[in-house]
């Protein structure tokens, strides 16, 4: 069956920022598959040129709602290596468990309140509170639990207050924090419970052989900093991240591109799971092989089943956090910081994917210039790829219009774009 | 469960009218409407209150039939100024969410520089369309503003609790110094840090200092705010005109005075 077929999406939903999707099929063929971003850009790099190294991670966390807790620990990260300043083992751990409730958090958000409505056929999760009480329960729990413990840690969810330059401001009350592991025994349970759920969800039949990017792992499921790697076989130091990310300009887009060994290259949750799958705890490597995830994978549908392979992972491995953490007595919350001129560079794996900042400093600390290399904004070239793909399979099995939306829609939720991140 | 959607609310036995509320963004994190989704204990109380017929990070759909607009962000581009333009034009109440929408937030930290370097300092010679960053109110009327980076999720419940009962909205008029007080806090100067707190608008139950960081004023000034005095104690304890001027332009709260420093100062 030969279709016609004109698609245009002004301000996908459910995602954050601003992007639209084109497609035209004529007479079976596709004319035109259109991943557009259009968000205005805020310039942070060029913001923060002249002003101190302090100003660095508190300006640069305000990239991002979603995560700025990752914006803040790649910019310390940046500002700390720049200054040789290596954290203490007891901030190296906070830092750890602040970066595994956002991901919680943010999986959690991204699973249920935005990229589940589709499976449900609802438009947003509105409908959900009253068709399904015990799902949108389920979430908020999940995503309370995160985030009041990012609250403990960091100060607050959202732009924390407590991360600096060579450690926190203050630490957490022990009493308070002991109280979070049967919290987080429960949000085990839970998640098994999303599982169930996500188990009854049809995931779209699709795949494009694809470069997968992220942190490479020394003995652990890496999240902050170490060395770069792809599924293609490049490995480099963080250091050498423009190397690895080869930033460039494209009319469609007000964010940035970037390609590695092929046109374009992936990051986020499916690529940590492909590039690092035996590092998981054994029940989030369990709970891939239940979905069939398994390494590498090339159908970008299942980044969200790796996110919630992840949410697992990283909830079993912040009760270890925690038990380390209270079977120690507290140091002292921060070092001195003595600035000096050079370069430093923070890779830190975000939800959406390995996220950098890169420093150079004058003899007194002043910003000379800031690069920052987002997640999303790595993943544009392969949303563009994969919707080409996706809109030529749909034209050759003739779907129809409403049909092919909502596969490209689903598409791009997948990645969980951060748009306005981006484009920064 | 009766579909709440249909049932008049009561507030101390009085019904009231669920009100239809749009959310909006303009250049900005989207983190303050996140804010709202952040709040998990009461997100649903909250959402009985009102009718969301628009909300893009969240909601497929929705009508233009709305009566109040939250709108985040600052304007840095022309076509900015047009979906303002009709945000305004449709909403009975216009709301400024967040330090952007309130003063231009952290986004106005590149009007320092001249556009044609900020441009070319990002993209090179690539074609960028941008504009200085803006508060709403530079293009429209603004009928409340939502202070702070991020807001308090717990003071827009209050606020737009407020509204929906006709109760009117107040703001403290003391600076968040006197909340951090109140809270027992040690003093952040003692700690040699530098704050804000004595000149900063309050509303935030000192949320940064509670957690010994000092205030950076993303709520903006305070109505009884004595910059000079803040000046003496921020020169008394050694810190720099730069650390002072780093805080007070963060979020734009304080334009006027960090422009009047930098008259009297020659700072950067």
């Amino acid at each position: 069956m030969k279709v016609d077929c004109d698609i245009s999406v002004r301000h996908l939903t459910r995602v954050e920022g601003h992007g639209n999707i084109r497609i035209r099929i004529e007479d079976g063929e596709l004319k035109e598959a259109l991943w557009e971003v259009v968000e205005t850009p805020r310039f942070f790099e060029a913001m923060l040129v002249g002003k101190r190294w302090d100003n660095a991670p508190w300006i640069c966390g305000r990239i991002c709602g979603i995560c700025s807790i990752g914006h803040t620990l790649a910019s310390i990260r940046g500002v700390e290596n720049a200054f040789g300043i290596i954290p203490s083992r007891q901030t190296a751990r906070l830092r750890l468990l602040l970066k595994h409730m956002e991901t919680l958090q943010s999986h959690v958000l991204h699973l249920f309140f935005l990229a589940a409505p589709d499976f449900l056929g609802e438009a947003s999760v509105l409908p959900l509170i009253r068709s399904r009480p015990e799902v949108v329960a389920l979430a908020a729990g999940l995503k309370g639990l995160a985030n009041d413990l990012c609250d403990e840690v960091g100060g607050r969810r959202m732009h924390p207050t407590r991360t600096v330059v060579g450690g926190f401001t203050m630490l957490p009350d022990r009493r308070r924090l002991a109280d979070f592991r049967p919290r987080l025994l429960e949000a085990a349970e839970g998640l098994r419970q999303a599982a169930a759920i996500f188990k009854g969800f049809c995931l779209p039949d699709f795949v494009r052989e694809t470069e997968f990017v992220s942190l490479k792992g020394e003995g652990e499921y890496p999240f902050i900093g170490g060395s770069l790697i792809s599924s293609d076989g490049v490995t480099r130091p963080e250091t050498d991240y423009r190397l690895m990310t080869n930033e460039y300009l494209v009319l469609q887009s007000t964010s940035k591109w970037s390609k590695l060994s092929r046109d374009s290259f992936a990051v986020g949750a499916l690529a940590r799971v492909n590039n690092n799958f035996r590092l998981l705890r054994p029940e989030a490597q369990e709970l891939a092989r239940e979905f069939g995830l398994a390494p590498v994978c090339h159908n970008p549908y299942l980044n969200n089943i790796a996110q919630l392979v992840e949410c697992l992972h990283v909830t079993g491995d912040a009760i270890r956090l925690l038990d380390e953490l209270l079977g120690s007595a507290w140091e002292p919350p921060r070092l001195e910081v003595t600035p000096r001129a050079g370069r430093g560079v923070g890779a830190v794996e975000v939800p959406r994917g390995i996220l950098y900042h890169g420093y150079e400093f004058d003899e007194v600390g002043r910003i000379v210039s800031c690069d920052c290399v987002i997640p999303t904004s790595q993943n544009h070239a392969n949303i563009q790829h994969d919707l080409t793909a996706l809109a030529r399979q749909s034209a050759r099995q003739g779907l129809g219009d409403r049909e092919i939306e909502r596969l490209a829609e689903m598409l791009v939720r997948a990645y969980d774009p951060c748009i306005s991140c981006s484009v920064h | 469960m009766p579909d709440s959607s249909l049932t008049p609310k009561n507030y101390l036995g009085v019904p009231v009218e669920r009100p239809k509320v749009a959310f909006f963004e303009l250049s900005s994190c989207e983190g303050c409407q996140l804010q709202i989704l952040n709040n998990e204990s009461s997100l649903l109380a909250f959402l009985d209150l009102i009718e969301i017929v628009r909300f893009r990070e969240a909601m497929s759909g929705g009508g233009d039939d709305y009566e109040i607009a939250l709108v985040e962000g600052s304007v840095t581009r022309p076509d900015e100024v047009e979906r303002l333009k009709l945000i305004r034009a449709q909403a009975r109440l216009l709301v400024a969410l967040g330090s952007c929408a309130c003063f231009g937030g952290v986004n106005q930290l590149k009007n320092r520089f001249p556009l044609d370097w900020v441009k070319r300092e990002v993209y090179g010679e690539h074609p960028i369309e941008t504009a200085p960053a803006r508060p709403l109110a530079d293009f429209v009327a603004v009928d409340l503003k939502i202070y702070g980076c991020p807001i308090k999720k717990e003071e827009v419940e209050r606020i737009v609790t407020d509204l929906v009962i006709g109760k009117e909205i107040v703001y403290p008029d003391y600076p968040v110094c006197m909340e951090c007080k109140a809270n027992g806090n040690l003093c952040l100067f003692e700690l040699g840090e530098p704050c804000l707190g004595p000149v900063t608008r309050a509303g935030c139950d000192a949320w940064c200092p509670n957690s010994r960081a000092g205030c950076w004023g993303c709520r903006g000034p305070a109505t009884e705010a004595n910059l000079a005095q803040m000046l003496a104690i921020m020169d008394e304890r050694g810190f720099s005109r730069e650390t002072v001027i780093d805080r007070l332009e963060c979020f734009g709260g304080f334009a006027s005075q960090v422009a009047a420093l930098r008259a009297a100062g020659g700072h950067r």
